[in-house]
């Protein structure tokens, strides 16, 4: 950890920074780890000169709760609640994936009711998630005034999950076999209110910010990303959507529901932070005209499969990907037979963002670097685990 | 293609390579020692395109080690999971951050949990622990009698 | 005839009634009315501590989940700039009490430990949540969390949950407005004297 700032004296090359020729009056920053926008405790260790941005690299671990640990000693049915807290705003999709690769293990089918539940929450939480996004990125670019628009409409999502699933935040909701509990009789009711309430609400975000000649002028021509550095780097969801690469997972491998549901994979071609930015705005609408959809189409039945107490996978390997808001999340399990897993992997979609963010940043100045930490969406936990 | 083409397909390629049963993706067991030059080609050969790594793992199995690489063609859209055993007192392996630049961050990872060390890697160093951190921690023998408290 | 103190409390009663929070707000101090005016008598340590407690200034300091429930407490619905908390500053040397929001592993404890060192002095800590009373979820095998924010600093308000509602928090910064009020140190407090 770099404890002071350092400045180059002399002319040296540097060989942990791949080779990059450290010029005198080169200045050597630290951002964070307790730093208002770097989205949590990231510490980026900055080589400047002047103002514009020669090496970025980032320092992880100031989060890592060494979770992967902890799940080799929690049955199956515990270990998925750990994850809701590794990407907090996308909690239930996490909990989805992991009860899925569960599922794949005991070979057990879900109840349509229960895929049509886990959908609605799914997409209720990318909502969510996509929401906070837009009033954090708006704050770090600026504008304050977003941030309090955001958290209004969030609030009215906490509150209906809070009615279903009893919490706001970290919903553990989802078993293997289906979900926990039936919904509220009140759903259906809220749901409905909520979606005709943000279908305004939308059109209003994008007149403040998206149409602001200010906003533009900071994300267009910034951080730009190519379409074979972002399957290189494995990069995916928003971050490599903007950039031309077709990676839905929602669309490629489908799952649940969602082959009997219409909706489009936004892709935009620029590769900037704007582009990148106009996908994310853009899947807040489908993801309404999802939850449109499905709302007045549950199916009657069960709400969860007939599962054993104590489950035990049997001998193998097992993997699941899924779609969460920030791009593809994978559960690798490796089990021995037991009630515990062996080995359990978290594929986090922010690992392989932040990889490229060296790669996005170099020659552009400070202040582009807050707007593209913003396009990429980080939560730390998620990438330390 | 699908598994049995890609079952056929990979022994023209590799001659030593080991299929493992079961799964949903074929599972390829491959030596060490020939690992880079088997990625390169399963990176740049017309039939197989394998341009997303998306996954690097390493398993602990008690009597030696595992890197567990899974593959993903984004143009064909098959994929593929590749293994390759490595000694326990002396785990190491070629590096393949140069042709997918994501096993940067990955291999540092391994290295960091495993001690598993990436000859050739540009920049192998702790990523999540700290600096003088004792041990490998994901390793099945990893004891740490004052953080650790078991149930 | 009413108690000087009375006729000041309600003076400054708000719509919500008599026996609200907001008579706990009004200034300690008793009027002593005389001719042209009034002279107003206190001790001084009450005033100072009735200034603090209303204009506490956090330090932007979120590690995990808990730091997104914070952030709701501070957005619209449940706001706590009405309580004085309106400014949240990022960087510690303008900072009055720090939340600890989220789980602190051996990592970071140095830089929460530098933050805190960093503040002026009267300062205040928050410990939120699970993660940072006790360690939370992750208390059982694990080699890198510290288990309790207090292994660092010392903690003034602890709250429970995981996430803790917005209402948890809000009634740990009104507690913690008390005890400011109330004048003890944190060895009184324990010890069973003051407040």
């Amino acid at each position: 950890m770099y404890r002071e700032t350092q400045i180059i004296k002399h002319a040296q090359k540097a060989s942990s920074n791949g080779g990059n020729l450290e010029e005198a009056g080169d200045l050597v920053i630290n951002v964070g780890p307790q730093h208002p926008s770097t989205h949590g405790v990231l510490h980026l260790v900055i080589t400047l000169h002047g103002e514009t941005i020669k090496n970025v690299e980032p320092h992880l671990g100031y989060i890592h709760r060494s979770i992967e640990k902890m799940c080799e000693s929690l049955s199956y049915r515990q270990f998925i609640y750990v994850t809701s807290r590794m990407d907090y705003l996308s909690s239930h999709i996490n909990n989805h994936g992991c009860a899925m690769c569960v599922e794949k293990g005991l070979q057990v089918e879900i109840p349509p009711r229960a895929k049509v539940i886990r959908v609605l929450m799914d997409e209720l939480t990318r909502l969510a998630s996509h929401q906070l996004w837009w009033g954090a990125m708006a704050m770090d670019v600026g504008a304050l005034t977003p941030f309090f628009h955001a958290f209004r409409e969030r609030e009215m999502i906490n509150d209906i999950m809070e009615e279903t699933c009893g919490a706001r935040l970290t919903m553990n909701y989802m078993v293997p076999g289906g979900v926990m509990y039936d919904i509220h009789p009140n759903f259906q009711k809220r749901v409905k209110e909520f979606i005709e309430e943000f279908k305004k609400k939308i059109d209003e975000y994008d007149e403040l910010v998206t149409g602001n000649i200010i906003f533009q002028n900071r994300m267009k021509g910034v951080g730009y990303l190519t379409k074979e550095d972002a399957i290189s780097y494995g990069c995916t969801g928003p971050t490599a959507r903007g950039s031309g690469v077709s990676c839905d997972i929602r669309k490629l491998y489908p799952y649940e529901v969602y082959d009997q549901v219409q909706f489009n994979e936004i892709i935009e071609t620029d590769g900037d932070c704007f582009a990148r930015y106009l996908v994310r705005m853009q899947e807040m609408r489908q993801s309404l005209s999802m939850v449109e959809q499905l709302i007045d189409n549950i199916p009657e039945g069960d709400f969860q499969a007939k599962t054993k107490a104590v489950l035990k996978l049997p001998k193998g390997e097992f993997y699941s990907k899924i779609e969460t808001a920030r791009g593809e999340f994978g559960v690798y399990i490796v089990s021995e037979g037991g009630t515990t897993p062996y080995r359990i992997k978290f594929r986090s979609p922010g690992f392989s963002n932040l990889s490229a963010l060296n790669h996005m940043a170099k020659g552009y100045k400070i202040g582009d670097l807050v707007a593209i930490m913003g396009t990429l969406d980080l939560v730390i936990p998620d990438i330390d685990r | 293609m699908t598994n049995e083409a890609l079952k056929i397909k990979l022994p023209e390629l590799i001659p030593s390579v080991v299929f493992e049963e079961g799964g949903e993706w074929i599972t390829a067991f491959v030596d060490a020692s020939a690992w880079k030059t088997i990625a390169q080609q399963l990176r740049s050969n017309e039939d197989f395109q394998f341009d997303y790594l998306f996954c690097v793992t390493c398993v602990d199995w008690k009597t030696h080690l595992t890197m567990v690489y899974h593959l993903t063609s984004t143009i064909y859209r098959h994929s593929l999971v590749i293994k390759a055993k490595l000694d326990r007192n002396n785990p190491e392996i070629e590096t393949v951050s140069d042709i997918w630049r994501t096993a940067e961050f990955h291999e540092r990872e391994a290295y960091d949990l495993f001690g598993v060390k990436f000859l050739h890697h540009p920049d192998l160093r702790r990523l999540l622990l700290t600096d003088d951190f004792d041990g490998y921690p994901l390793r099945k023998d990893f004891e740490d009698p004052i953080n650790m408290i078991k149930l | 005839m009413k108690n000087e103190n009375e006729i000041l409390n309600e003076s400054k009663v708000s719509p919500f009634g008599e026996d609200s929070e907001r008579a706990s707000v009004a200034f300690p101090g008793e009027v002593h009315p005389t001719a042209g005016g009034g002279i107003l008598l206190s001790k001084l340590d009450e005033v100072i501590n009735w200034a603090r407690s209303n204009s506490l200034w956090p330090l932007v300091f979120g590690t995990s989940c808990c730091a997104i429930e914070m952030m709701s407490t501070a957005a619209a619905k449940y706001d706590w700039s009405r309580f004085g908390f309106e400014v949240a500053r990022a960087t510690p040397r303008q900072a009055d009490v720090i939340i600890i929001a989220g789980t602190i592993v051996n990592k970071m404890a140095p830089v929460l430990k530098r933050l805190y060192d960093q503040m002026p002095d009267p300062k205040y800590v928050i410990a939120m949540g699970a993660c940072a009373t006790s360690g939370g979820p992750f208390f059982y095998n694990t080699y890198s969390v510290v288990k309790g924010a207090d292994h660092i600093i010392p903690v003034d308000v602890y709250i429970a949950g995981c996430p803790p509602r917005p209402e948890a928090l809000l009634h740990a910064l009104i507690t913690l407005q008390q005890k400011i009020k109330s004048g003890a140190t944190r060895e009184q407090i324990r010890n069973g004297i003051g407040n």
